[in-house]
């Protein structure tokens, strides 16, 4: 047995624990010490999960690297991990990712002077504050990483939930501090809306939690353990009845489709990536909401692949209505983040119907949708949040001719939104275009709605750039700086992982499509034959 | 009292010459007499030993006492008392099983906390030049007399409070290890009684903390009473007190008494007796309807008292309803379990509904703990072992979140003590990170969010409801646990997102008495959340009622 997954778990918490545990920051040395301690962490975080992802055999069993620990015998719990191709690369995006966010929020939380002019590095709070702050982000991608290896139900139930609190607190604690009373009235305000929401949903998994272990259980299955579970229920010896199969794939359901979020269960988002930090923001829509679509993929289709069947249909609908709903009101949004935020549902409403298509393409696209939509969407976020940074106003309407005064910026910016609008040659494209080809095969209509998404999604991405970038200069954008070298240092290494990735996938590809092909074997689906002859082997395969 | 009884009922059947001596088991009842000693002893210092003298002594004594009982509960357990050697005791009328030790454990240790946080004496400023505690100089006095201003310059305090509250223990222990109906009456007054005056002994606010006895005395000797009219009636069906022997009754094992042939096996006699002896417990755990005196009591009494009512009175109360449904009544499954569940579904919707509405720290806690009793009836209701040993282990969990959450509200302090309103805890996360910080942690084991105590015992709990079939419930206890979340995360966004008010609360540095008290909170909470099985298991070990 290696240790390397747990190492990969227990490095960002151990760091978390350290970083909040370091001496108070009220020198800008300290600080300095306390950010640095944290970047360390998240790095070799990132050598850990590179080492597991390189460990992985694409070819070889659906789990690798397994790791188990007795935890809670008496309900059959057990602390497992493994790593399936699907599972990797989200690791690999968290790992990625929260570095470049740390660099990106390298200043975030800094003692701010309060509104009344005083600094407030006089408080313990405010001292606090920087080791706070990148403690809470290592505990969220402790606990994001745990819920992305976990082979366990509960085990990813209890991680699924418990990263709602620092979530929590990034969102409630730390955000533009200028705006006085009210930005604060709202930003706590958001921060209880993400997580009343996030706990409803979880409540009602736990209640379908308890129901499969108590169903396992009266069939002599008593076990949390995901493997055994979808073993049992695919050699009959562990049968839920119709009704009780669709009641609890509606419990987890209904949490998940909270965190990703699905349209109508959206309206969290906007409040708090609107609020937050740009970096939260992109913790919040890049990391802990992917947990959300990627455990429909490993837990619904895995454990209730007949109601999976069932309700496929009906989330078709809603995620097709989230794609739309989210670009008209991205359109629509005046805010800069909170357009990010719409334009962030309509794209998991892509990544929802791939999973739901039940087609090798779609589910492909789907995972390859998370981690491009989490790399594209954190480039473009980031550089929106360098530009609100400079000016203080998220309103759109306050910006105007950046490009000229600003031109690096602009120009990762656009890349941004060229990516959102899913440009050819950049890494979106791939993904949506083979969620869209894994739709059109066996559901056409929703298929070809969904191809307005991408309209609506060249006209908010492009009006956004024409409005805030192009024309005269703005007043209060004459003289902004252009990006930094720390900046810099961050949007760097999104682009080029945007481009390579649209280019060549494969290495992608590779990892996913063998769990990708097992998790549609759970649910008894093979491709729909294509019913004229097409030229070449399974067209659209960008490989 | 019951050993009496049973000796008279035995001498007349008899019919003999010599009368048999009782047979009592001293080293097996050893956690209760110990108690009791202490007490008694604790009298005996109240009257002869010098007033400066007794703080110290009272404490030292409470401590030995409860630690000793304890140790004594854990050699018993650790001989097989709770498992293979469980039995009955005094003749039949006090059970030794795992139940009992189990709940006899957690209520010495919730006693332990809770005197701890009695002796606390640092955190009120020195009146007069008098270290203060949370108790009145003189209970006698009219509250803000001549009299009471001379008692508090004289530096007299209450340190009865200690000899009462180790009477209070004993009848806690003996309530739910009494196996006939009159023993745990008989528990039930020596548990209430001293717990009426404690409440009434507040130093701030008397009049609130008088008020607040007044009312628990009313309304507990109205559920006493029932309870006791219970008893008789259900004497009247069975001809026998005894738990095992009404089951026996019940499933028509036993045959009836010939003396009260007119009233045995009459359904409806066993009907209203349970009826009546169940409105006696539930009002002892809080349940809705009989919660209404929750509220006012948790708020009036002094807040250690408080802490000690919501965690040893729960557990010791839920102790006997376990007893009394898992051995009196198993046959009559059918008949109390739709009631029990309409009381669970109450219970948890109307507790956490109607602490949305508070706007203070201890109202919102007491209605939490009716929240919280909802979320354990649905164990009892579960009529399984699973359920048995939930309902255990939610009870060890509960005490103590609930004991640190009061424990750190007696910290919140201004210049007229405690400030429990809710909105002069805003900001207080800005001031003292440690101390809200703490209080969140409890808050969030209240929500049940998973890696502490509230969530593993939470799960235990509705995992074996639904194995008893009860999936409704579980679905009710789900939702009215993310509305009950609703106002521990306002809590948490007051502490934490509201700015400071002027002249707001300071947090008192307290000694090391409550400082312990907490420490041993988050410990048990963080504990039994991250690495529950030992407790588990022991609580499962300890699931088997004797009969």
């Amino acid at each position: 047995m290696s240790y390397l997954l747990t190492a990969t778990c227990a490095v960002p918490a151990a760091g978390a624990v350290l970083t909040a545990a370091l001496p108070a920051g009220s020198t800008e040395a300290r600080r300095r010490t306390t950010k640095l301690t944290a970047l360390t962490v998240s790095a070799v975080t990132l050598a850990l999960a590179a080492l597991a992802a390189a460990r992985f055999k694409p070819g070889g069993a659906r789990y690798q690297l397994t790791e188990s620990y007795s935890w809670i015998r008496s309900f059959g719990i057990s602390f497992s991990l493994g790593v399936d191709g699907i599972g990797a690369v989200l690791v690999l995006l968290t790992a990625v990712l929260v570095p470049i966010v740390m660099l990106a929020s390298w200043h975030d939380a800094d003692p701010a002077p309060a509104p009344d002019g005083t600094s407030d590095s006089a408080t313990f709070e405010g001292r606090r504050r920087t080791q706070g702050f990148f403690a809470l982000i290592l505990a969220v991608e402790a606990m994001v990483i745990v819920s992305f290896l976990a082979t366990d139900v509960f085990l990813f139930y209890v991680f699924f939930e418990a990263m709602l609190i620092p979530m929590y607190f990034l969102i409630g604690g730390f955000g533009d501090r200028a705006g006085g009373p009210e930005a604060a009235r709202q930003r706590s305000y958001a921060a209880v809306k993400f997580l009343l929401y996030n706990l409803l949903g979880g409540l009602v998994m736990l209640a379908a939690v308890i129901g499969l272990y108590v169903i396992a259980q009266q069939q002599g299955q008593a076990t949390f353990d995901l493997q055994s579970l979808t073993s049992a229920i695919a050699d009959g010896k562990l049968v839920i009845d119709p009704t009780a199969e669709r009641a609890l794939f509606l419990g987890f359901f209904f949490a998940f489709a909270v965190k990703a979020p699905l349209w109508p269960l959206h309206t969290w988002l906007p409040n708090a990536m609107g609020e937050s930090t740009a970096g939260t923001a992109v913790l919040i829509t890049a990391v802990v909401d992917k947990v959300g679509t990627f455990a429909m993929l490993r837990f619904c289709l895995g454990l209730f692949p007949d109601a999976s069947k069932f309700f496929a249909p009906a989330i078709l609908v809603l995620s097709v209505i989230g794609i739309i709903y989210g670009a008209l009101l991205a359109v629509g949004q005046k805010d800069i983040k909170r357009l990010i935020a719409y334009a962030s549902i309509s794209h998991f409403g892509f990544i929802i119907m791939g999973i739901f298509a039940m087609t090798s393409q779609g589910q492909s696209g789907a995972t390859l949708y998370m981690v491009n939509h989490g790399i594209s969407t954190a480039a473009w976020l980031l550089v929106a949040g360098f530009l609100i940074s400079r000016r203080g106003s998220r309103l759109i309407a306050d910006y105007g001719g950046v490009q000229k005064v600003a031109p690096v910026l602009a120009g990762t910016f656009l890349i941004g939104g060229l990516a959102t609008l899913s440009l050819p040659g950049l890494a979106p494209f791939v993904s949506e275009f083979l969620v869209l080809v894994g739709t059109f095969s066996r559901y056409p209509v929703i298929g070809v709605i969904a191809t307005f998404g991408i309209v609506l999604a060249a006209l908010y991405a492009l009006v956004l750039y024409q409005r805030t970038m192009t024309g005269p200069v703005r007043d209060g954008v004459r003289g902004m700086a252009d990006l930094k070298v720390r900046e810099l240092a961050v949007v760097t290494p999104l682009v080029a992982l945007t481009i390579f990735l649209g280019v060549y996938p494969k290495p992608l590809t590779d990892l996913v499509n063998p769990a990708v092909n097992d998790t549609l074997s759970q649910v008894h689906r093979t491709d729909p034959a294509p019913a004229h002859p097409v030229a070449g082997p399974a067209g659209g395969e960008q490989k | 009292m019951s050993a009496v009884h049973s000796l008279w009922m035995e001498a007349a059947g008899a019919n003999t010459a010599s009368i048999p001596a009782p047979k009592i088991e001293y080293g097996q009842l050893s956690p209760m007499l110990i108690v009791f000693g202490a007490a008694l002893l604790g009298i005996l210092v109240e009257a002869f030993l010098p007033r400066r003298r007794r703080y110290g002594v009272q404490v030292a004594l409470a401590l030995t006492g409860l630690i000793g009982s304890f140790v004594a509960v854990v050699v018993l357990a650790a001989d097989g008392y709770g498992t293979t050697k469980s039995g009955l005791l005094a003749m039949g009328s006090v059970a030794l099983d795992g139940p009992a030790l189990f709940l006899q454990g957690v209520i010495l240790l919730a006693a332990v906390v809770s005197v701890l946080m009695y002796a606390e004496r640092r955190l009120d400023a020195r009146v007069e030049g008098v270290a203060s505690d949370a108790f009145t100089a003189q209970g006698a006095a009219t509250p803000g007399g001549e009299q009471e201003r001379q008692a508090t310059k004289a530096g007299f305090a209450s340190t009865e409070v200690y000899p009462l509250t180790l009477f209070a223990v004993g009848g806690m222990l003996l309530f739910p290890a009494a196996n006939d109906l009159l023993t745990m009456f008989v528990a039930l007054e020596v548990f209430s009684l001293p717990l009426y005056l404690l409440c009434a002994l507040a130093r701030r606010r008397r009049l609130l903390s008088q008020e607040a006895a007044v009312k628990y005395f009313l309304l507990g000797s109205f559920a006493s009473a029932f309870f006791l009219f219970g008893t008789a009636l259900l004497y009247g069906y069975a001809g026998t007190v005894r738990l095992p022997e009404i089951a026996d009754v019940i499933s028509g094992v036993a045959p009836s008494t010939p003396a009260l042939a007119n009233s045995t096996q009459n359904d409806a006699l066993l009907l209203i007796g349970l009826a009546m002896l169940a409105v006696g417990l539930f009002f002892k755990v809080g349940a809705v309807p009989f919660h209404s005196w929750t509220p006012d009591v948790y708020q009036g009494a002094p807040t250690p008292v408080t802490g000690f009512m919501a965690a040893a009175t729960k557990v010791a109360a839920f102790g006997a309803l376990l007893r009394l449904f898992y051995v009196a009544f198993p046959g009559l499954r059918w008949d109390w379990r739709p009631v029990m569940w309409g009381v669970a579904i109450l219970t948890m919707v109307v507790g956490a509904i109607l602490a949305v509405t508070q706007q203070d720290v201890k109202r919102l806690l007491a209605y939490s703990s009716i929240a919280h009793a909802g979320f354990i009836l649905t164990g009892v209701i579960a009529t399984n072992r699973q359920g048995l040993g939930a309902v255990l282990f939610y009870l060890l969990s509960y005490s103590f979140v609930t004991l640190g959450a009061f424990a750190v509200v007696t910290l919140v302090r201004d210049s007229k003590g405690e400030a429990t309103h809710l909105s002069s805890w805003a900001g207080l996360g800005r001031r003292s990170p440690l101390v809200a910080a703490v209080f969140a942690l409890f808050l969030l084991a209240f929500a049940g969010i998973p890696l502490t105590s509230g969530f593993t015992g939470k799960f235990a709990v509705f995992q074996a409801a639904a194995a008893g079939g009860a999936t409704p419930l579980v679905i009710v206890g789900v939702l009215s646990s993310a509305v009950a979340a609703f106002f521990y995360i306002r809590v948490i966004v007051l502490m934490f997102f509201s700015d400071p008010q002027p002249g707001g609360p300071a947090v008192a540095v307290p000694s090391v008495f409550t400082g312990t008290a907490i420490a041993v909170g988050v410990l048990v909470t963080v504990g039994l959340g991250v690495l529950p099985q030992y407790f588990l298991d022991l609580a499962s070990k300890a699931s088997m009622f004797v009969r």
